[in-house]
Order: C-alpha cells, then sequence, then structure tokens
C-alpha cells in the first residue's frame, strides 16, 4: 500500500487557483472551443476568404440556376439562332441585349452556356477532389499507421502514380475509352489521389508515436479505430486544406481534357470546349473572355480560399511545408 | 552513395516496367476491338482476324506482354498505322520542336521564379512582395491553355489588326534552318509556360528564402560585415536552392502536359501535337510509343534530379 | 506493508510474473534490401514478480529500459523472448483480439500528459474510450460513468466537453487517470506518472494514486527515475541498468542498504533537505556515459563506471541474489556489494589494462555523470 499522503494543505493554499478539482477558476460559461471554431472565427475576419466564398458561392449559383437562365433568356443551352445569333457571315456576335454575353460559332448564347458550363467544371472539380481525398486518406491512414510490407507497398503505388505524366496518360486513356465525363472525373481522382496520401502518410507518422495512440493500444482498440478515430481527426486540418486546394486543379485538369476535345463531348458545354471553340475568332473576343474569366474566376476563388483555409488553420506556419506564406 | 544509387535507379525501373504493364493492358487488354480499330469500320470478319494474327493478339495475354515488352527494349516502338513511318523516327523529327520549348521556358521560368522570390523574401510584406505574390498566385490559377490564347490574342490578333508589327501566330522553324525565326516562333510558347510554371517557384524561393535568411548562420554572415548582396546570394540563395531542385523534378510530370497543351495552342508539330494528332487521327503505336518515350524522360529526369539532390545534400542519402 | 490477513497462499499472492523478458529491438537500414544491422537490447532478461495490492518500484536513468519493459507488460510491444503471466494467464504470446480481454484489467497512465491525451476530442469522448472499446456502456450511461470518473479524480463533471488543452498538466494526468481506471484494472502500470509535472502537484497526483489504491485494492507498478518519489510510493522497488535488474528489495531496506554501487550512487544523488546533512554526505559521481544498449559490456554491465570494478567484473555477469546478511526478498546482482557504512565516494577500480581497452570508454572525454534527479 502507499504511504499516508504527504502534506499538501500549504501546496495548495498557495496555489489554489491551478489544481483546486471542482474549477476554482471563475466558472465562466466557456464552452470548449473547437481547433475548427477556432478556425472558422479566424476565417471569418478574412477579408481574401470572404470575397473568395462569395465568388465560389455565386458560381455554384449560376450552376445551380442555369436551367432558370435559360428560362428567362428563353435561350436552349444547344439552341442555335442563326439569324439573330450570328453576323450574316455566319460569325459570333458581340454582346448586345439579347444575347447579354454574346454569342458563339454557332450562334447560341454564352450566357446560357457558360452557366451549364459551370455545372461541369464543378461536378468534376467537387466529384474528383472527393474521392481522391478519400482515397488519398485511407490509403495514406493505412500506409502510415499500419506500416511494414503495406506501407512499403503502397509508398511505391504512390511514387509510381506520382511518376506519371498525368495528362499523357488522361489522354491516352480518353483516347481508347472515349470521352465522357465520367473518364474524365474518373483519371482526374486516379491521378489525385497520390499527393493526398503522400501528405497524410507523413503526417500519420509522426503522430503514430504519439502517447495517445499507445493510450488507445493499451485500452485495446483496434487499428481501425485508432486510425480513423484517434490519428484521422489530427490531420482532418491538413486534408481541409488540401481538398480545398485539389478543387481548382482538378477544374483546370478537366477544362484542359475538355479544350483537348477528350473531356465533355460536344454539343454539352464545358468551359474547357467553349474556350476552344473560340481558338479560330480572334475578333470574337467575347467568345474566349467570357469562359475564361470564369475559369480564372473559379480556380483563382478555390485557391485563395485554400490559402485562407491554411492560415485559419495555422496561423504560425507549422503544418504542410506551409513556405509560400509568413 | 553507391546504395542511394542503386536503389534510386531499381525504383526507377520498377517505375518503367509498371508503366510498360498499364500501357500494355491500357492499349492491348482493355479494349476487345483493337483489330477492328485498326482494321477499319467495313472491314470483314477474316481481315480482322488477319489483323489479329499479325498483331499477335490471337496468342496468351502472358505472352503478348513479353513480345511487346522484348520489341519496346529493343527500342523498336513500331510503326504508324497512319503513316506507315516508324514511331522512333516520327519522334525522333519531332524531338527538336519540343526540347525548344522546353529549355527556353525552363531557363525563363527558372530565372523569373527564382529572383522574383528573392525579391519577396528579403522585403516581406512590402508592395513588391504582395505584388509579386498576387501576379503569381493569378498566374498559378491559370489554366496554360488560357493564357496560350489570350498571349495569341494580343501579341498576335490585337498588334496584327492594328497594324503594328506582330509575333508569328503558329508553326515552328527549326533553329539550324533560321535561329531568327526560331526564336520569334518561340517568344510565345516560352512567355506562356515560364509565367505559369515561375509562379510555382516565386512562391517556393521565397519561402525557403525566408526560413534560410532566419538562421544563424546568415546573422553570423551579417555580423561579419558582409555585404548584403553576398549574403543573400552566397550564403542565402545556395542553402535555398534545394528544394527548388527537387520540385523540378516534380514538375518535370506536370510539364509534359503543358507542352502538350503548349504545342497544341501555338501549332507546335513536337510530340504533344503529336500524341493529340495521333489521337484523332486512332493512331495505337504512335500514342503508345509517345506515352512510353515521355514516361521514361520523366522516370530518367527524376532519378537524375535525385542524385544532384543527394550530391548537394548529403542528408537525402541517409533516407 | 503487504501483509493482509485476508491474503491467501504465497502462490496466489502472485498478480504479475515476469520471467527473463527480453526485448531487442532491430536496427535495419535500407528499405528495399533490408539487412539486420545488430540491435538494441533494450531489455535483456528481467524477471520480476509484483504481488497483489503492493506497489513495485522501478528505477533507473533514462535509457535503461523500464518504459520499454512497462509496453512489454501493457503487451504495448512483442517480447522478443520471456513470458508475462498475469493473474495466472501467460499474456506473453496473446495476439491482439485475445488481449483484449486482458486489457482491461492491465491499464498505463503515461508520462506525458501533453502527449497522452488527443488534442483534438474531447475529454468526456477520451475517458469513456474504454467504454466505447469493450462495448460496455454507450449513450446517457457512459456519460454518467464518465462523469462518476470525472469526480473521482478530483475534475469538474462539467467540464465534460472541454479539449485536453483547456486543462493544466496536473488536471491532465487526472484525466488519464480516469482514462486508465475506467474498467476497473487490476494492475497500473504508471509510466513516470509525475515526472513532468510540477514538484507541487505530483504530490497531488501521487496522494490521488494512494487513495485510488486503497478504495479499489489496484496493484501499480510505479516508474520513475526520481529515487525519492519511488521511495515514498513503493513496497518493493527494483532498480535497473541498461536493460537488467540489478538490485530488488524492500522499499527501506534498499535505503538502508544499498548493495549494488549503482544502487549506491543514484541514492548520493538523491536531494536532501537538510543542508547540514546534505553537506555532511558524498555525492558518488559515476564516471562515463551509459554505455549504448546495441553492445552492452561484457561481465557486469556497470563495471565500465563503476567504482568498485574488479577483473572479475568485467568476464562474469554477476546473478542477482542476496548479499551478506540480507533477507531473501533483498537481492543485488554484484560480485563486490557495497557493505554498510562503506565509503564508495573513496573507492577506486582496479582493472588491467586491457580490461579497459574493451569498454572503450576514453577517459578524456568521459562526462561527469550524477544521476538525474
Amino acid at each position: 500500500m502507499m504511504q499516508p499522503p504527504i502534506e499538501t494543505e500549504l501546496l495548495s493554499s498557495e496555489l489554489p487557483d491551478i489544481e483546486a478539482p471542482h474549477g476554482a477558476l471563475p466558472e465562466a460559461v466557456v464552452q470548449g472551443r473547437s481547433p475548427y471554431q477556432l478556425a472558422w472565427l479566424r476565417l471569418r475576419r478574412d477579408r481574401v476568404a470572404m470575397v473568395s466564398a462569395g465568388t465560389i458561392i455565386f458560381v455554384i449559383l449560376l450552376a445551380l440556376l442555369a436551367p432558370l437562365i435559360a428560362h428567362l433568356t428563353g435561350h436552349g443551352v444547344n439552341e442555335q439562332f442563326h439569324h439573330i445569333g450570328e453576323t450574316p457571315d455566319g460569325a459570333p456576335k458581340g454582346p448586345n441585349h439579347i444575347f447579354w454575353l454574346g454569342t458563339d460559332d454557332q450562334g447560341r448564347d454564352l450566357l446560357v452556356r457558360a452557366a451549364y458550363g459551370a455545372r461541369v467544371s464543378l461536378l468534376a472539380g467537387l466529384i474528383a477532389s472527393a474521392v481522391a481525398v478519400v482515397v488519398g486518406t485511407v490509403v495514406g491512414l493505412s500506409a502510415g499507421y499500419l506500416g511494414r510490407a503495406i506501407d512499403t507497398v503502397l509508398s511505391r503505388i504512390m511514387d509510381i502514380v506520382l511518376s506519371l505524366p498525368y495528362l499523357l496518360f488522361a489522354i491516352a486513356l480518353v483516347a481508347i475509352v472515349g470521352p465522357s465525363l465520367k473518364i474524365a472525373i474518373a483519371v482526374i481522382a486516379f491521378f489525385s489521389w497520390a499527393s493526398v496520401a503522400r501528405i497524410v502518410r507523413g503526417q500519420v507518422l509522426t503522430l503514430r508515436e504519439r502517447e495517445f495512440v499507445e493510450a488507445a493500444r493499451s485500452l485495446g482498440a483496434s487499428s481501425r479505430r485508432i486510425m480513423f478515430v484517434d490519428v484521422l481527426p489530427n490531420v482532418l486540418a491538413q486534408i481541409v486544406v488540401l481538398a480545398s486546394l485539389l478543387i481548382p486543379s482538378a477544374i483546370v485538369f478537366e477544362a484542359t481534357l475538355s479544350f483537348l476535345g477528350l473531356g465533355v463531348p460536344p454539343p454539352t458545354p464545358s468551359w474547357g470546349n467553349m474556350i476552344s471553340g473560340s481558338e479560330n475568332y480572334y475578333e470574337a473576343w467575347w467568345f474566349l473572355l467570357v469562359p475564361s474569366l470564369l475559369l480564372l474566376i473559379t480556380t483563382l476563388a478555390f485557391n485563395l480560399f485554400g490559402d485562407a483555409v491554411r492560415d485559419a488553420f495555422d496561423p504560425r506556419g507549422e503544418m504542410l511545408g506551409n513556405r509560400g506564406k509568413e | 552513395m553507391t546504395r542511394f544509387l542503386v536503389r534510386r535507379i531499381a525504383l526507377g525501373v520498377l517505375v518503367l516496367w509498371v508503366i510498360s504493364m498499364l500501357v500494355f493492358v491500357m492499349f492491348f487488354v482493355a479494349p476487345q476491338d483493337v483489330a477492328h480499330t485498326i482494321a477499319g469500320k467495313n472491314a470483314t470478319p477474316q481481315t480482322v482476324a488477319a489483323v489479329k494474327r499479325t498483331l499477335g493478339l490471337n496468342l496468351p495475354i502472358p505472352t503478348q506482354y513479353w513480345h511487346f515488352l522484348v520489341r519496346c527494349l529493343h527500342g523498336n516502338l513500331g510503326q504508324s498505322y497512319y503513316t506507315q513511318v516508324s514511331v522512333n523516327s516520327l519522334i525522333k523529327s519531332r524531338l527538336p520542336a519540343t526540347l525548344s520549348v522546353m529549355a527556353g521556358a525552363a531557363v525563363i521560368w527558372m530565372l523569373l521564379g527564382v529572383t522574383n522570390g528573392v525579391i519577396s523574401a528579403i522585403r516581406p510584406r512590402t508592395v513588391a512582395d504582395r505584388s509579386l505574390t498576387a501576379f503569381s498566385l493569378f498566374f498559378y490559377s491559370l489554366p496554360t491553355f488560357v493564357l496560350g490564347l489570350a498571349m495569341l490574342n494580343v501579341f498576335f490578333y490585337q498588334l496584327h489588326t492594328h497594324g503594328l508589327p506582330n509575333l508569328p501566330a503558329s508553326g515552328y522553324v527549326p533553329l539550324t534552318q533560321d535561329p531568327y525565326q526560331w526564336f520569334l516562333h518561340m517568344i510565345l510558347p516560352w512567355v506562356t509556360l515560364a509565367l505559369l510554371l515561375a509562379a510555382t517557384y516565386t512562391r517556393l524561393t521565397r519561402g525557403s528564402m525566408l526560413d534560410v535568411l532566419g538562421e544563424d548562420y546568415i546573422r553570423t554572415a551579417r555580423a561579419k560585415g558582409l555585404s548584403e548582396r553576398r549574403v543573400v546570394l552566397r550564403h542565402g540563395l545556395r542553402s535555398a536552392l534545394t528544394p527548388i531542385v527537387t520540385q523540378f523534378g516534380i514538375d518535370l510530370g506536370t510539364l509534359v502536359g503543358n507542352l502538350v497543351v503548349t504545342e497544341t495552342v501555338f501549332g507546335i508539330s513536337g510530340i504533344g501535337k503529336l500524341s493529340i494528332d495521333s489521337i484523332t487521327n486512332g493512331d495505337l503505336p504512335v500514342i503508345i510509343g509517345v506515352v512510353l518515350v515521355a514516361s521514361a524522360a520523366v522516370v530518367v529526369m527524376n532519378i537524375v534530379v535525385d542524385i544532384g539532390y543527394a550530391v548537394l545534400d548529403p542528408r537525402v542519402r541517409l533516407n | 506493508m503487504t501483509a493482509q490477513s485476508d491474503q491467501p497462499g504465497p502462490s496466489e499472492d502472485v498478480l504479475l510474473r515476469i520471467s527473463d523478458v527480453r526485448k531487442y529491438f532491430p536496427i535495419r537500414s535500407g528499405s528495399l534490401f533490408r539487412r539486420d544491422a545488430g540491435s538494441v537490447r533494450a531489455v535483456d532478461g528481467v524477471s520480476l514478480e509484483v504481488r497483489r495490492g503492493e506497489t513495485l518500484g522501478l528505477v533507473g536513468e533514462t535509457g535503461c529500459g523500464k518504459s520499454t519493459l512497462a509496453r512489454c507488460i501493457t503487451r504495448l510491444y512483442d517480447l522478443t523472448s520471456g513470458s508475462v503471466v498475469f493473474d495466472g494467464q501467460d499474456i506473453s504470446t496473446l495476439n491482439a483480439r485475445e488481449m483484449r480481454p486482458v486489457r482491461s484489467n492491465v491499464q498505463m497512465i503515461f508520462q506525458d500528459p501533453y502527449g497522452s491525451l488527443n488534442p483534438r476530442r474531447r475529454v468526456g469522448s477520451i475517458i469513456g474510450d474504454p467504454f466505447a472499446i469493450h462495448g460496455t456502456a454507450s449513450g446517457a450511461d457512459r456519460k454518467r460513468q464518465v462523469q462518476e470518473l470525472m469526480e473521482l479524480v478530483g475534475l469538474n463533471p462539467e467540464h465534460y466537453n472541454r479539449f485536453p488543452a483547456e486543462f493544466s498538466g496536473g488536471q491532465r494526468q487526472r484525466i488519464g487517470v480516469a482514462r486508465a481506471l475506467a474498467l476497473r484494472p487490476k494492475l497500473i502500470v504508471c509510466d513516470e506518472p509525475v515526472s513532468a509535472l510540477d514538484v507541487s502537484i505530483q504530490a497531488q497526483v501521487i496522494n490521488l494514486l494512494a487513495d485510488l489504491q486503497r478504495e479499489f485494492n489496484l496493484t501499480y507498478i510505479f516508474i520513475a527515475h526520481d529515487l525519492s518519489v519511488v521511495r515514498h510510493v513503493s513496497d518493493r522497488v527494483a532498480v535497473m541498468y541498461l536493460g537488467k535488474v540489478v538490485e530488488l528489495s524492500a522499499a527501506d531496506d534498499l535505503y538502508e542498504h544499498p548493495r549494488h554501487p549503482y544502487t549506491g550512487a543514484l541514492l548520493s544523488a538523491v536531494p536532501i533537505a537538510d543542508p547540514d546533512l546534505s553537506d555532511s554526505r558524498e555525492r558518488i559521481i559515476l564516471v562515463g556515459d551509459v554505455p549504448s544498449p546495441t553492445n552492452p559490456p561484457s561481465g557486469c554491465r556497470f563495471h565500465p563506471r563503476c567504482p568498485k570494478a574488479r577483473h572479475r567484473c568485467v568476464e562474469d555477469d554477476p546473478a542477482l541474489e542476496p548479499q551478506f546478511v540480507d533477507p531473501a526478498d533483498h537481492t543485488a546482482a554484484c560480485h563486490f556489494p557495497v557493505a554498510d557504512g562503506e565509503d564508495l565516494a573513496a573507492a577506486r577500480p582496479q582493472l588491467a589494462a586491457a580490461d579497459r581497452a574493451d569498454d572503450a570508454v576514453d577517459p578524456d572525454l568521459s562526462v561527469l555523470h550524477g544521476s538525474e534527479s
């Protein structure tokens, strides 16, 4: 048995606030603020982040409301207006009161097509990133936590995927299977998960050595429980940041495939194939400008927002090789 | 060092082997109608069977793969269905254009990226720093083809319609034929690629310079009374360059994709354009050849970069 | 202290028996072509018994293998060899699934109150983990049990939803105690539970552990590098050096009659509150660093640093056995044990030059190395 208690009266009278069990600390209504709540508060104060978020919401609304826009203008997405929508020699018409953003080479309304194009871009960006993040997280967690042969095999696979010239492979793959949005999304996800997995793995390798993981093991927790209940919450912030930076690159990837004629097959509009269509109409500046500008503000907004999320989670710049920032 | 070399090369060989498998599965196993595609839409079953026999498609798949691998290892990439020219010579004839675009762009983007990064890092949070950061983020977010088309519109079409001297819109003039025209035709592709890729390097250089400039030995160098210029360039930039070298290796894979787009936009008949053209023509051997050669090039370049990195920084060798 | 009237016979008296436990960590190099480059012998043949209801102290310098031994007992590590028998069951070869029921009986309190609590999870769910993992309570029932535990260890149950970062070091260690206690284990391995705390807080946590031991009839293995803490809490103490137990005894006997020169040196480093006494006492300064456990010295592992080393110490590994007229439960592994009243500070090793060369301790480079405390 242990010996009788050490004299603590003196100590506790000197330090009443530190250890007194029943909160000699003023019992304010301080609810525990999770790191996510703190990050959210910081994000709310970041003006760039709020502007980017507004832009993202605008693009999402544009995509959601595309049928409404088509209805209000009375212009179908693939409807060709040869008389009012084209110059006499068949070239696109500039912005006017009927076609607010002008028409394309086939006399179709650019506003309506751009709105429908937003659907493709966002769909591809969001779904491909989501798949890549989920797969990358699971693979990274498994490789980092389970270690040994599993880590060796998974890491080699990551190395291989990362060292493939991905656009070329994507092009080749699409050439065989034939272009479609589904294939584009699959290809983008396939070439994006590895970078997520590599970063998650690196984080997990350090987390695995922490005592709270040992504590969970000593309680008899299964590997799966430790990976998802104990380790995952500690890499979630990094994953959120990765996801918000992955979305714009997935959007650009899809647009590039569509530009090369390997993404969404026409006449379905996507910003990529719209830009591709403008290639031979230098004088119709709006034809290039409308989809390009939308693509640019979307990716820029996501990139700026991603940076802001990273800063909000990590104001001192310690995580994720946050090298581009103070 | 030898152990590092052996391991690094072993990994490279592994990657190449997996790529060969992937390509084989993609092109020969997955689509059931390769022979149909080749024989044409109106081919009789006899023709299709004949094509199958010539391609060896009637053999068991492992045997087919073995033949494919042996052929590739002998450096024989087959013949174009479309032009009947050997893929090797096709790629060889397109190589100078691609290399011209790549090399010139690389020089510009490294200079631009590192210079901007250093300027940002020695004056953090100033107007110069903030505008350079905004500048890089802008180009970082810009898709290659958008920038390329915008460049064409401004420096070719707008100048041209206003009767001003303008840059050529497209095409490639070999360096050996006319160096001046070669240079003129290269300016737009170079600048396009360089602006896009410099962004990453500006951000990277800035970050790693900021880290390095905070180190004790930089303070010591300053305390010794060295000129600021010498401190920044000789002591600072030298150590800050290692992550930049790594990034260069990583970017090679990305660069291949950018080259495909750039060559398409500017109508340069390099390897990238070759791959797109052969897809349009359904010219499988050429696509396979280009994918294999480009992958091999990326893998080999990555090994070279890693070895260079290991020579520069002994810590890398240990792990 | 261990003699309780209701205790059954001596054989059932033992809750944990570990026999010749060894834990070697292989040093590997390369990833593609693995090759063994020796191993770190963190624990190298330790046998101990822990009796029901007692506290066994385990002391030694950092790196002597005491934490590794703790993780072998709780099976966080697989043993290289040897056996761990807990409550009559050999647990050294059980797989993860078979270990689960045992885990509710063997718990651990960790050293670092900052590292051992998941910073991203609320205290309630951390303490509730044992219930969730073993499926013994859920929902409102779990919350009630967790809050009872919080109350028991002196935490405010209303702080159920807070994050670990909102607690002080001592409070965090209480959270760790609550978690270890949740499943009402029989044995708790305390791995330096107070080393990371302020001295003033240490006493409170130790008193908490003592109270809980009395209330729940717990058995402790209490690890520390601080002998004064160990003396206070332990019934018996085992002193470890470089992966081996060098002396094992009832606590008071050990402190009054240290037999191993290493124990003597450790004791001389314990600060004494009385300045007069402190001045009169000679500190024994050990020469050199702790040798590498990858390639431990021959014979007695302590001989390169031992003030009493002789030629025999280099060749012969001494067995753990009673010395002089000590009781049977006071054992020490030494060829030339310290007699009562002997002045260790005056002792000088007598080793041949050949013996020294083996030890690779360069006298010029040797650092004066007292025991940390």
